[in-house]
């Protein structure tokens, strides 16, 4: 019964891949018919959904593994086809395919009226099942089989205006920033299948003890690569605000929901390998630290609201990989819990916004005006907008004060957990972790900075946009509302799935307890953090600081853009000068990587490579064409068209086949 | 000196041989046609002789299907001669050499 569950979740979903996608491109009549579409294609999310939900409630707390069939077996390799049910990936599945429900939902008025309505359905459902892959895989294999296919399913999302060569640069972008985490993937396979002769978890975490401390530490460096790529992480985050050319959903499935958290789900499911590993713990924590920081201060001087949540989600990463790097995994995974729910909801509302503001520009262009300046998607044309959609204004500010941490919303408990546990893993003795736990709270007051900048900019002072208010964009259909207002319930109550330590001492923090070894789950715990138990007073002043750290950037930045608006901008980039300068261009990182890689790759390319291409390999398919040629000339003899030739050289292979067969 | 089934297969192979340098040797199409026939009947002895010595007569069933079948044969590759003639007056095989590189 269970087994037929797994097998229905995960391939529903491909078959609506299927139905929405292949069917129509043989069929172009089914292209225009979207109510068809996007019941097919939502279906295939929500009842799989469904199927999770039961999963959850009836699940008895031992893993199981629903083995279907072996895909490959060669040698000492053997790989099936087998998912693996247990407190981790259910509560992953169920992220994945709520939110993606929901999106699902939202995308049938965000798309509504688009040619490629029908691609843009079948694909984000490829994308469910590429994902369902990744989080239910019993071995790395099928895991990567997933992780492969979600950043194929990036990569046709993020170029899906491709007639747009900026769309489809960014969409190259992506797909070959995260080919270097992909190879460092496949590394860290070959060298795991090397050392314990299989690829499946069991093997894998029961084996660690027998590897020598070298083997583990280049495993989980190779492992946490992978991670930076596919999560965004310094020093292959760069793809990430790129990716925002895609359809605003999908920014808030793929690139802030689901596809980045995997690498995050990848060490959290090795989690026993990489307590292993404390020095590369270390570097994850500094990664993850400094990513966070850099990331949050690029925020604060974009302007494009898209590229604000694009830097807010790098940063939210780091914070999840400083969760890793000290050892607290079953926080990473709370934090992606709620991130999602806060983060996909600022992304539909800015979606939304942005819905209104082609509203706006599709009106000035009636009325004559010259829009090919005109952006919807920059803040500085906005403003204002909470007069004109009510729905989509509250929501964003729920998910805006969720993600500054203002205390008693989710990103409140994740975050503050996080920091936490960066300051407990210092006290006992980690001294690193003093200096990521500084950092985190510096962003995160950076964080309540940005994100209020954000909503205000958007939704309070004036209008900016040419002719208000006789032009004004109005609120978006209901299909995307409620989604908003669902997402908004969720990152309001979200955060109470893992209460803190100071109530009950910790009994109440329902998702480490359903999550961690010791209580029967998947995901290790450091050993010794109960060792070392912070008095009472410190970890209420722990939370005091992290929720008055929130309190304060919030009404800082209220105060000051809700004064000023845009022109405080110009006075942050006065007061601070070469600073601001720095994060306004970020840190030049492009600009670094172009210089430092990718025109001496070009110019190797065209130089050398293009030279040995056009003599050596043109070289080779030329002569294999002429020698078959040549072959077929001396050949083309032995045909007289004298049939008794013929029968000759049949005679002859007849009598040197008896003789074969009767004297050797 | 005792008639043993060696001498009947001998003179098969004799036979099934002679057919076989009729068919790949001589140019015309009717003696081919006859020394395809030798070949038949070549065989035909072999099992014949075989059937009487194992005393089982499937073999000897099998001799009137070979028949049947050359008769077909006979009077399938005659007409085919006949259809060759028509477009060269000639029945020499190595005039027929079109279909070639």
């Amino acid at each position: 019964m269970d087994a037929l569950l797994v097998r229905l979740i995960i391939l529903l979903p491909l078959a609506g891949a299927i139905l929405t996608g292949l069917v129509p491109l043989f069929m172009p009549g089914l292209r225009k018919n979207e109510s068809l579409i996007s019941t097919i294609g939502t279906l295939a999310v929500a009842v799989p959904f469904g199927m999770v939900v039961y999963l959850f409630l009836t699940f008895d707390g031992n893993a199981f593994v629903a083995t279907f069939y072996t895909w490959m077996a060669a040698g000492d390799l053997s790989v099936d086809f087998a998912y693996r049910i247990d407190q981790l990936s259910l509560i992953m599945g169920l992220v994945v395919l709520g939110v993606g429900t929901l999106i699902h939902v939202y995308s049938i008025g965000y798309m509504h009226g688009d040619d490629g309505f029908w691609k843009f359905f079948s694909y984000l459902n490829l994308f469910i099942f590429a994902m369902l892959n990744l989080i239910l895989a019993d071995n790395l294999v099928v895991l990567f089989l997933g992780w492969e296919g979600v950043g194929l399913c990036s990569f046709l999302l993020i170029g899906f205006w491709y007639t747009d060569l900026k769309n489809s640069a960014a969409a190259n972008k992506a797909f070959i920033v995260n080919r270097i985490g992909d190879f460092a993937f496949l590394l860290a396979m070959f060298l795991l299948f090397r050392e314990l002769g299989g690829l499946d978890f069991d093997t894998l975490l029961n084996g660690v003890d027998t590897l020598s401390s070298t083997t583990v530490t280049m495993a989980v460096l190779l492992l946490f690569l992978a991670a930076t790529g596919k999560s965004a992480q310094i020093p292959l985050f760069v793809w990430l605000p790129d990716a925002m050319a895609g359809p605003t959903p999908v920014s808030a499935l793929i690139h802030a929901a689901t596809m980045v958290t995997s690498g995050l789900y990848l060490l959290a499911r090795m989690s026993d390998m990489v307590l292993a590993a404390p020095g590369v713990m270390v570097l994850i924590a500094i990664v993850g630290a400094l990513t966070a920081l850099v990331a949050a201060t690029i925020a604060i001087t974009q302007t494009d609201i898209k590229r604000v949540l694009a830097y807010s989600t790098v940063s939210q990463l780091g914070f999840m990989f400083m969760a890793v790097g000290v050892g607290a995994f079953f926080v990473a995974i709370f934090h992606v819990v709620t991130h999602a729910f806060f983060k996909a909801l600022l992304f539909l509302g800015s979606g939304s916004v942005i819905h209104g503001m082609h509203e706006v520009e599709h009106d000035l262009e009636h009325e004559g005006h010259d829009t090919s300046s005109f952006d919807a998607q920059d803040m500085r044309t906005m403003g204002n907008l909470k007069a004109y959609m009510p729905a989509t204004h509250i929501t964003f500010l729920i998910a805006t004060l969720a993600i500054a941490g203002i205390p008693l919303l989710s990103g409140f408990f994740s975050k503050d957990e996080i920091l936490f546990m960066a300051f407990q893993a210092g006290y006992n003795g980690m001294p690193v972790a003093y200096a990521v736990w500084a950092v985190g709270i510096l962003t995160a007051l950076l964080t309540a900075v940005y994100m209020t900048r954000a909503y205000v900019l958007t939704f309070r002072g004036e209008e900016r946009w040419p002719e208000a208010p006789s032009i004004a964009p109005h609120e978006s259909p209901l299909s995307m509302t409620l989604p908003l207002w669902t997402l908004a319930i969720l990152a309001i109550v979200g955060g109470y799935i893992g209460l803190p330590g100071v109530i009950a001492d910790g009994d109440w923090n329902w998702i480490h307890h359903y999550l961690a070894q010791d209580y029967g789950g998947p995901v290790a715990d450091l050993a010794d953090s109960a060792g070392f138990s912070l008095p009472l007073a410190l970890k209420w002043l722990l939370i005091a600081i992290g929720g008055g750290v929130a309190i304060l950037g919030v009404s800082l930045a209220w105060v000051a853009y809700d004064r000023e608006g845009l022109a405080f901008d110009d006075r942050l980039r006065e007061r601070l000068g070469p600073l601001y300068g720095v994060w306004e261009v970020k840190y030049r990182l492009d600009e670094v990587y172009d210089a430092a890689l990718v025109n001496p790759i070009r110019d190797i390319m065209g130089q050398g490579f293009a030279k040995a291409d056009a003599s050596v390999v043109d070289g080779v398919v030329n002569g294999a064409a002429r020698g078959a040629a040549a072959f077929g000339r001396v050949l083309g003899r032995i045909q007289t068209g004298v049939i008794q030739r013929y029968a000759v050289m049949m005679v002859l292979g007849v009598v040197i086949v008896m003789a074969l067969i009767l004297f050797v | 000196m005792e008639l043993t089934v060696n001498w009947y297969l001998a003179l098969s192979a004799i036979l099934f041989s002679i057919g076989v340098m009729g068919v790949l040797f001589r140019s015309n199409a009717i003696v081919i046609l006859l020394s395809v026939e030798l070949m038949l009947n070549a065989v035909n002895v072999s099992i014949i002789a075989l059937a009487q010595m194992m005393a089982d007569s499937t073999g000897h069933i099998l001799v009137f299907f070979v028949l049947a079948v050359a008769a077909a044969e006979a009077a399938i590759g005659l007409s085919l001669v006949i259809a060759l003639f028509r477009t060269k007056p000639t029945v020499d095989v190595n005039e027929f050499n079109l279909l070639k590189h």
